[in-house]
């Protein structure tokens, strides 16, 4: 008698763990709720987005807001079907998605809610102070390999940059190696170090004569030399500073945006309106981005 | 009526018992299963040959570069490193600690070993990058301190205790008699150890040796932390590389479920499965080729 009962204990459990793991699974599935707020897009805006989502929540606990990453098109992609309300991008809408707005009769609200800058450091000793947008791009796609060459010391040049999983190692791939275009054949140097964190990146450029890195403008230190990039030869090379962000002189940086669908209204417009207030940009500040205001 | 309630218990514990032991075996063939199941797609994208011959690893480009050729050479050459420094150290520690050392100077060298197998691996790694990378750096002159033989050195440290420990046990099971024997025939305290004690110890101080190999080459975050994890093929242990740990780890986190890239972590996942069964299989082997004898 007792046997086939052992059975039936050992099956319940396994089909337990099998409906657990399954509803484990599911959670993510259920997103058409009238309570929650859907916020999509820009992987690097992620972290800045739950910033915004926990504090905003502190303060309107009614409004439930969800935030999820997937990159900036698959955002502007979600906010062109109506599937989330608010879409985070790190860049602007290309034109067809101008023309797919239209066709279906949108128009998509922008609004720039923090700026995103890069700074390049190397360690204090060295001479060099400013490099033309170009030069970086030599030196890291491996092209050039000493010092020398932009008038450095004679020393190897040990590149720094971020793991791939880094929304800053994406920026500065697309933005200074590929010069604006997010698909290309330019890679970051093979031999190029990937560093962990910024911290790592900071600890290595402070001890090592011959380091280059590259952090988001949060991060600067006096153990780090901040070089100032030029946009061309013509151009003269700005120092990376809130002020020069904000202005547009500082070459690596970008605006980090807000698509709504029309006019914000109700809710959309309340966590618009925070992430543009003074505590909303603090936090901007606090996750290492340059605030608007 | 008693006899059955004792005896359902006793079935039941005979079971429990049963299902603990094989437990391990169940856990092992679930991972592989689901390693290959999920790492087997990557062929989808790319060959075999491609795979593991490839030297470049661009992984979230477009088309992906998935060669992991450069981290399989990155992996065996930090363990290589760590195995030349941590085996023959940690065997003579145990030889001292076991049958040369004072009594009292032995209890507190085996509470420092004790000690040593109790640090986190981040806690050294954080050490490393402090410490180790920059002296590395200065004193051999290099051109950057984050390189294989950091990542060895960290890691002969990690082993150690393992080392020290294992063999040291396999030298205390050495029967007395053995060593009664050879000093009553004339032999030196040092010609017993040398031509008796360490044949009879051999097949633990191998296992000793092979655990150790084992918890090198799975460990990550250490590494992780001081190698510098640019995926080039190493030409000596004094230049930055990438393991096959470093990689899951630095980039499991952000990558798209379903792309080629999440399948070639697996298939990473899958390579390291592999290679440290076989280093396993060839420990066990080696131990009963010395029992036998």
């Amino acid at each position: 008698m007792w046997i086939p009962a052992r059975k039936s204990v050992l099956t319940t459990l396994v089909l337990g763990i099998v409906v657990f793991a399954c509803s484990c699974g599911g959670k993510n599935a259920g997103t058409e709720n009238n309570s929650t707020l859907q916020i999509k897009g820009s992987d690097t805006m992620v972290n800045l987005g739950q910033a915004w989502a926990e504090a905003f929540n502190k303060l309107h606990p009614e409004i439930n807001v969800a935030v999820t990453g997937g990159g900036s098109g698959t955002g502007i992609a979600a906010i062109l079907n109506g599937t989330c309300d608010i879409a985070e991008s790190s860049r602007a809408l290309e034109e067809k998605e101008i023309q797919q707005a239209k066709a279906a009769g949108i128009t998509i609200n922008e609004t720039i809610v923090a700026l995103d800058g890069i700074v390049v450091v190397v360690h204090p000793s060295n001479p060099i102070s400013a490099l033309t947008m170009d030069q970086l791009r030599e030196i890291f796609m491996g092209n050039v390999t000493r010092w020398n060459l932009f008038g450095g010391e004679d020393r190897p040049i040990v590149l720094l940059s971020r793991e791939v999983n880094s929304g800053t190692h994406i920026f500065f791939k697309e933005h200074v190696l590929r010069r604006g275009k997010s698909k290309g054949p330019e890679e970051f140097a093979p031999a190029a170090l990937m560093m962990p964190s910024s911290y790592a990146i900071a600890e290595e450029t402070a001890h090592n004569e011959n380091a280059v890195g590259y952090y988001g403008l949060g991060y600067i230190s006096p153990r780090q030399k901040v070089l100032a990039v030029a946009r061309d030869d013509r151009s003269p090379a700005v120092a990376p500073t809130i002020d020069s962000v904000r202005a547009n002189a500082y070459p690596i940086s970008r605006p980090l945006y807000f698509f709504t669908r029309g006019e914000p209204a109700g809710r959309v417009k309340e966590v618009l309106d925070f992430t543009l207030s003074p505590e909303g940009q603090k936090i901007v500040r606090d996750n290492d981005f340059v605030p608007v205001r | 009526m008693r006899l059955p309630a004792r005896r359902i218990r006793e079935f039941l514990i005979e079971k429990l018992i049963f299902l603990s032991g094989i437990a391990s075996v169940i856990f092992v063939a679930l991972i592989f299963v689901f390693l290959l199941r999920e790492g087997v797609s990557v062929l989808k994208v790319t060959s075999l040959g491609s795979f593991l011959g490839g030297r470049f690893w661009y992984p979230i480009s477009s088309p992906a570069k998935l060669g992991i050729l450069p981290l399989i050479l990155g992996s065996l050459l930090v363990t290589a490193g760590a195995v030349v420094i941590a085996v023959p150290l940690g065997i003579l520690a145990a030889f001292y600690i076991a049958e040369v050392a004072p009594k009292r100077l032995r209890t507190i060298l085996k509470s420092c070993v004790e000690v040593l197998s109790a640090i986190p691996s981040v806690v050294l790694g954080f050490l490393g990058i402090t410490v180790l990378v920059p002296f590395l750096k200065n004193v051999l002159h290099l051109p950057t301190g984050l390189t294989a033989f950091s990542g060895s050195l960290m890691l002969a440290f990690m082993a150690l205790p393992t080392i020290i420990t294992i063999s040291e046990d396999a030298i205390n099971a050495v029967p007395r008699e053995y060593k009664d024997g050879a000093l009553a025939l004339g032999a030196t305290h040092w010609q017993t150890l040398y031509r008796v004690v360490i044949h009879g110890a051999l097949p633990g101080i191998i296992a000793a040796a092979m655990l150790g190999i084992g918890r090198v080459f799975g460990e990550t975050m250490a590494v992780m932390m001081v190698t510098g994890n640019a995926a080039v093929i190493p030409h000596s242990l004094f230049e930055p590389v990438r393991t096959l740990t470093a990689t899951i780890a630095a980039e499991m986190g952000e990558a798209a479920k379903g792309s080629p890239h999440y399948f070639a972590l697996f298939a990473v996942g899958l390579v390291l499965f592999i290679i440290s069964f076989a280093i396993n299989l060839t420990a066990d082997l080696l131990l009963n080729r010395g029992r036998k004898r």
